[in-house]
């Protein structure tokens, strides 16, 4: 096979030091983001809480991540009596590799010439890249449910089953939202995404997906508003409660490393990648050509980091009903209907409807959805009016956990350190949950 | 050797780097860090009460439904990727996006029956 | 042999030892895990056939969602950390002789069905979205649609079968 630089084909005529080269990038880079985004978040919270965050290790407190780690790589590990060792060990592991693995399809900028060789700046591109990242994040559901099992802990069990749960609601949304992009770049490969975005970024171009993608992102990154499977008030730590040293320090690391992921990839699929902004590009014809594309790509990443940080600072934690309600109810019916909406007007466009005919059909549509809507919203509301003069039925309950509310059972017993032998051996009753 | 199992040793090099950073890193840390277990340190945390019992709680029925419905439509996103990829080809008019209309129907309608039978709410 | 070879080998006969282990393990937990050992071995054996669309559909359907469907319910069950006794049960012989038989039935479908059915290797992007879109709504399009009905009937039946009060 003849060895181009343009396109899908270019990626295999790399010589073996670029390849090694460029995994190497990646990682470092990952590396680099993960540390600088938690000193960014702290600090930023901390303008956003009127404190100061964190300033003491190097200048403005910089290192503070690398101190972070160092201080988790060196504590003790402790791995409690009767976890599943093997599995309690693979959880972080499983959690931390394909967090890695996501980002060698993202394009970071054109072809370039490094060392005289014409390259694109991309690990490598596949033809079904964006189904590869799919892949992955479907993988990192593992680290979560098996730290969840292993760690021989109800909270972490919860944790583990309720972020999973969380996650594989979200995804199939993320990918709905997914398919408008595919629909108009007519591949899944990022770096023809990108190429598609020359013109219109498919973020403006296709903004009901981007927004989905915006909100399945929280809810995947397992972060407020979304972070239920670790909601210190109830769960302890969620799936990681049991996890100390550099084994906490992995997920932590999987954490930040599928934030950075999620960032770039809205990048690519919707801000149009590297190409640079608007008005940039009719100022001066050479903003997406050389290196300078990265600079574009750097800022977009960062501009998405910060929204996350900035959602941290200012949303309260949703209930773990409404997450699905959101999820199920909302998102997915919404991603299938614009899909399909999307779908026929490239088609009645293609078919040689014109403008206004467009629009009226369009109308019509959207005002049968919204007269559906509506009289399904009567339907599922009439059959529980319920009178708001009438005495509240739950003031009788006798059990606090009749409500359908998760409540632990009141007399709960308490051993202070010595374990009658008759209850060591009994499960404890779960209660709802 | 073509391009194709090229693009893939380059993913296969990032498998191999990332889990060796993984395993030097998990190596590196068990030759630094101390290691001074006790009766108590072992125990699982639970908020200063001390366990009972084996901490396998069962779980509800309503996260297996959840997981049933994501491989319900795990598939059907998976069969919508080729067909927005072909879409906008020639020769691929309002039939095939009638064809599409019919198969989310028939998920939708399943969609709407779960939410009919409150399975998309949690209580 | 190449060395393509050698690798699709080698992914094979993972994929049948930790099939193997599936069944053998004494913990429910484990023989999950090597479920998805098994799955990603095959995923890798599609990979190797540049059918790459479908190794990732594998890795996203099956170790995605189809194992995490079965340790939710696992878990929803019984979900025990360590060996379980009550694992093996007394019809050893009978799944053995199912297991093979079956295993004939398929592979004497398959090798007298595709003796001669063979990809080339070397063109690129063949085994991408393109052409399985193009096939799919081409060719097999009343498959796809029986898809649909098939999906809701599971669906239905799961819904069925977890809610006491229909």
């Amino acid at each position: 096979m003849k060895c181009t630089t343009e396109g899908i084909a270019g990626f295999g005529c790399d010589p073996w030091w670029l390849i090694g080269g460029k995994a190497l990038v990646i990682f470092v880079f990952l590396v680099l983001t993960v540390l600088l985004s938690m000193w960014v978040e702290r600090r930023v919270i901390g303008r956003m809480q009127l404190r100061i965050g964190p300033n003491r290790c190097g200048p403005f407190g910089l290192l503070q991540g690398l101190a972070d780690g160092v201080k988790l790589a060196l504590k003790e590990d402790i791995v409690p009596a009767g976890v599943d060792k093997v599995v309690f060990w693979l959880a972080p592991v499983v959690s931390a590799v394909p967090a890695f693995i996501s980002f060698i399809i993202i394009p970071f900028g054109p072809t370039v010439s490094i060392f005289g060789h014409q390259t694109q700046l991309q690990g490598t591109d596949l033809p079904v890249a964006v189904l590869l990242v799919l892949a992955m994040s479907s993988m990192g559901i593992y680290g979560i449910v098996l730290a969840g099992w292993s760690s021989m802990s109800p909270y972490s069990l919860l944790g583990g089953l309720r972020s999973s749960a969380q996650m594989i609601s979200y995804e199939i949304a993320m990918s709905l939202s997914f398919v408008a992009v595919f629909m108009f770049a007519g591949s899944m490969s990022t770096s023809q995404i990108v190429a598609g975005q020359q013109h219109i970024w498919y973020g403006v171009l296709l903004l009901p997906s981007f927004l989905i993608y915006i909100i399945t992102m929280m809810g995947e990154s397992n972060r407020i508003p979304f972070d239920l499977p670790e909601g210190e008030g109830e769960l302890v730590g969620g799936f990681h409660t049991e996890y100390s040293s550099l084994k906490f320090a992995m997920f932590f690391l999987a954490e930040y490393i599928n934030l950075a992921t999620l960032s770039a990839l809205a990048t690519t699929l919707f801000l149009g990648g590297w190409h640079a902004p608007p008005p940039i590009t009719t100022i001066w014809a050479g903003a997406n050509s050389g290196w300078w594309p990265v600079l574009w790509f750097l800022i977009k990443i960062w501009a998405f980091i910060f929204f996350f940080i900035w959602l941290r600072g200012s949303l309260p934690r949703v209930r773990y009903d409404q997450l699905m309600k959101l999820g199920w109810k909302v998102l997915m019916p919404i991603s299938l209907g614009w899909i399909l909406l999307v779908a026929t007007i490239r088609t009645a466009s293609r078919e040689g409807l014109n403008q206004t005919q467009l629009l009226i059909y369009g109308g019509i549509t959207i005002a049968v959805v919204l007269v559906g809507s509506f009289a399904w919203d009567l339907v599922a509301t009439s059959g529980r009016q319920v009178d708001p003069y009438a005495e509240p039925e739950r003031a009788t309950a006798a059990e606090p956990a009749q409500g359908g509310f998760p409540v632990p059972p009141l007399d709960l017993p308490h051993y202070h350190g010595v374990l009658p032998e008759t209850a060591a051996r009994k499960e404890v009753s779960s209660g709802t949950h | 050797m073509n391009t194709y199992f090229h693009d893939y040793l380059v993913v296969f090099v990032l498998v191999l780097l990332g889990a060796g950073i993984v395993a030097g890193g998990l190596g590196g840390n068990r030759l630094l860090r101390p290691h001074r277990p006790t009766r108590e340190k072992l125990t699982t945390y639970e908020c200063g009460v001390d366990p009972v019992g084996e901490g396998w709680a069962q779980s509800y029925v309503r996260y297996y439904v959840f997981a049933y419905l994501y491989v319900v439509f795990a598939v059907d996103a998976v069969f919508l990727f080729p067909w927005a990829t072909v879409f906008a080809l020639k020769g691929y008019g309002p039939t095939t996006l009638g064809e599409m209309f019919v198969f989310l129907g028939f998920l939708a309608a399943g969609l709407a029956y779960a939410a009919k039978k409150k399975v998309l709410s949690w209580v | 042999m190449t060395t393509l070879d050698v690798v699709f080998v080698l992914l094979g006969v993972v994929a049948v030892g930790a099939a193997v282990l599936v069944v053998t393990t004494r913990q429910l937990v484990h023989a999950a895990l090597w479920l998805v050992v098994s799955f990603g071995a095959l995923a890798g054996g599609y990979l190797m056939l540049t059918a790459e669309f479908v190794a990732w559909v594998q890795v996203l359907i099956y170790v995605g969602a189809v194992v995490v469907l079965l340790l939710f319910g696992i878990m929803l069950t019984r979900a025990p950390i360590g060996r379980s006794a009550d694992l093996d049960s007394g019809n050893r012989w009978a799944a053995l002789a199912v297991a093979l038989a079956t295993a004939g039935v398929l592979v004497t479908v398959l090798v007298r069905g595709f003796r001669t059915a063979y990809a080339p290797l070397d063109v690129a992007g063949q085994g991408a979205a393109k052409p399985l879109g193009e096939s799919v709504f081409r060719i097999w399009v009343l498959p796809f649609e029986v898809l649909s009905v098939l999906l809701l009937a599971a669906l239905v039946g799961a819904i069925v079968l977890s809610r006491r009060e229909i």
